[in-house]
């Protein structure tokens, strides 16, 4: 049973690889930017699919991410590497910090907090444009993009090196992911969402599994962001706003909320819908509600969920 | 005998109401204890500040010698209280096996499957918890209870909605259950509390009627006129 989710991940991973070999150059970008948010949406859903807290304030710790890496490498002169270092740190900071507080409240109530804070922090990004730059963003040049690892010379410009790093983190992040659900920690907010005071009843501490379980994914939110800033050598205030909160919802949703893998396909999903629909429309949402619109009345719960429930009962 | 439960002047009171007031109350190690008592008179509030589901107005709780009062509840499990809910709450969407796996605190490993063979439901393991008939779903709550290995088993009232022969069952479960355990038990029925319990606390509007052996309580005019009936 293990083996075979072993080999599923593992050979989702190794079509990744495979694929830049066989890609146009823009399908390259396309999966790249695919892989950077497919780690966003796989956070996401540690907190929404296993623990099942919908927040509706992710934005700010994905911006979190994307503002300290790129204020790190522009304002504090720090190399890419540290950089994201510093902005990962950034991100578990703030996500205990708005954790601890937003946790306090449950239901409609967590949805409306951290949907709140999330704002908050936006229009703090358009408040403080003097550092921030507000809409226009920062663009980070690409001199700033370039260090040594290791005495090899590195530039985040190079497609294949993008394609490759981004591949690295979602692998990671899909590792990470399948270690924590299928850890105690992983059952244990699968038994809160299902009964939350049954499980407190039980002797379990529910308040500092929330906890894990938030900082996991604004961690995962914040690592996404940073990857996106240093790779895509932009950081904007759009990438912090409320639509940024709403997309990695609708990637869990649309792959399968509570499956590791269902938010990289749904991710990946999203994406090609929109670019398929943007080739002849500019109303290519309207795709994207369609879309939702169908998988609510027959996949309810999403691609993945719906085949777990009819044919894979092992899939993670 | 040595206290295993003791409360001394606990109070809880809901705006002017007072659903508890003052109670004194000790349980003894390895004895079957009930709590009995006309509707609303502070049951359910008792045993749910026993078990720290609400915080009480005033007074204190002792478990095995210790304060538990400002404890929270899932604190008071892990030393060993364990309450099993009076409206049914199991995890309906997880298997049987994972219910217990989860009360024993090996969720998703291989949790022994002694508390479902003692309530008879090994043979169900591998069922969603939620498909079981009603009584079963009772008697899965009573093995989540089990499966915590508590030293203090509050029962509210367990056998509400099960059919007469369940409830006999059930009485041989309880029996069996008090042979290495304390029970606390919250309880309606009125034959079952005088079939099982070793003392029996009456509380009526939210203060101790009585307290004695089953014969006691029987033979205790004021439990009559309260709550027995004097015909």
């Amino acid at each position: 049973m293990t083996a075979r989710i072993v080999a599923l991940h593992g050979a989702v991973i190794v079509a990744l690889f495979l694929a830049q070999f066989v890609a146009s150059d823009y399908a390259v970008l396309t999966i790249t930017r695919i892989m950077v948010l497919a780690v966003y949406a796989l956070g996401y859903n540690i907190l929404f699919g296993y623990a099942g807290l919908l927040s509706l304030g992710h934005a700010m710790f994905f911006a979190t991410g994307l503002y300290g890496a790129a204020l790190g490498v522009t304002r504090l002169g720090m190399a890419a590497p540290e950089a994201f270092l510093f902005a990962t740190f950034c991100g578990v900071i703030v996500s205990i910090v708005i954790g601890f507080v937003a946790l306090r409240a449950s239901g409609v109530a967590f949805m409306i907090v951290t949907l709140m804070f999330s704002q908050a922090a936006f229009l703090a990004v358009l408040y403080f444009g003097d550092i921030t730059r507000g809409d226009e963003g920062i663009v980070i040049k690409d001199g700033q993009r370039m260090f040594p690892l290791f005495g090899v010379p590195m530039n985040l410009a190079d497609p294949v090196l993008r394609y490759n790093i981004a591949l690295a983190f979602l692998a990671v992040a899909i590792v990470l992911c399948l270690i924590a659900v299928r850890s105690k920690i992983g059952h244990v907010l699968v038994a809160i969402r299902e009964n939350e005071s049954r499980t407190a009843m039980l002797g379990y501490d529910v308040k500092r599994y929330k906890l894990i379980a938030f900082v996991l994914s604004g961690s995962f939110a914040a690592v996404s962001g940073a990857a996106y800033a240093l790779l895509f050598a932009y950081a904007g205030s759009t990438l912090a706003s409320i639509q940024y909160s709403i997309h990695p919802l609708l990637w869990t949703l649309l792959g399968g909320a509570a499956t590791v893998l269902g938010p990289v396909l749904g991710t990946a999903l999203m994406f090609l819908l929109v670019d398929f629909a943007s080739g002849f429309t500019s109303a290519s949402l309207l795709f994207v509600g369609v879309a939702l619109i169908l998988l609510v009345l027959f996949f309810p719960k999403g691609i993945l969920g719906t085949l777990r429930q009819r044919y894979w009962r092992w899939l993670p | 005998m040595t206290v295993l439960l003791e409360t001394r002047g606990l109070s809880k009171s809901f705006g002017g109401l007072k659903a508890v007031s003052g109670v004194d109350f000790r349980v003894e190690k390895g004895e079957v204890r009930a709590v009995i008592g006309p509707n609303g008179a502070g049951k359910t509030t008792f045993v749910s500040l026993i078990s720290g589901r609400i915080a009480p107005s005033a007074g204190t709780i002792l478990f095995e010698g210790d304060d538990i009062t400002a404890l929270r509840a899932f604190r008071r499990v892990q030393k060993g209280i364990a309450y099993t809910f009076q409206i049914t709450s199991i995890y309906q969407n997880l298997s049987v096996a994972e219910n217990v796996a989860l009360a024993a605190h090996q969720p998703g490993g291989r949790a022994s499957l002694e508390p479902l063979e003692r309530v008879g439901l090994a043979g169900r393991a591998s069922q969603i918890a939620g498909t079981l008939a009603y009584g079963h779903q009772r008697l899965l709550e009573v093995a989540m209870g089990l499966a915590l290995k508590p030293k203090l088993l509050i029962l509210d009232e367990p056998t509400q909605g099960l059919s007469d022969a369940e409830i006999v069952d059930f009485i041989g479960l309880v029996r069996d259950l008090a042979k290495d355990g304390t029970v606390l038990l919250i309880e309606h029925n009125m034959p079952l509390v005088m079939e099982l319990a070793s003392r029996i606390t009456v509380l009526d509007r939210g203060m101790i009627l009585a307290e004695g052996t089953p014969e006691e309580v029987r033979a205790n005019p004021s439990v009559q006129a309260a709550y027995l009936g004097t015909g």
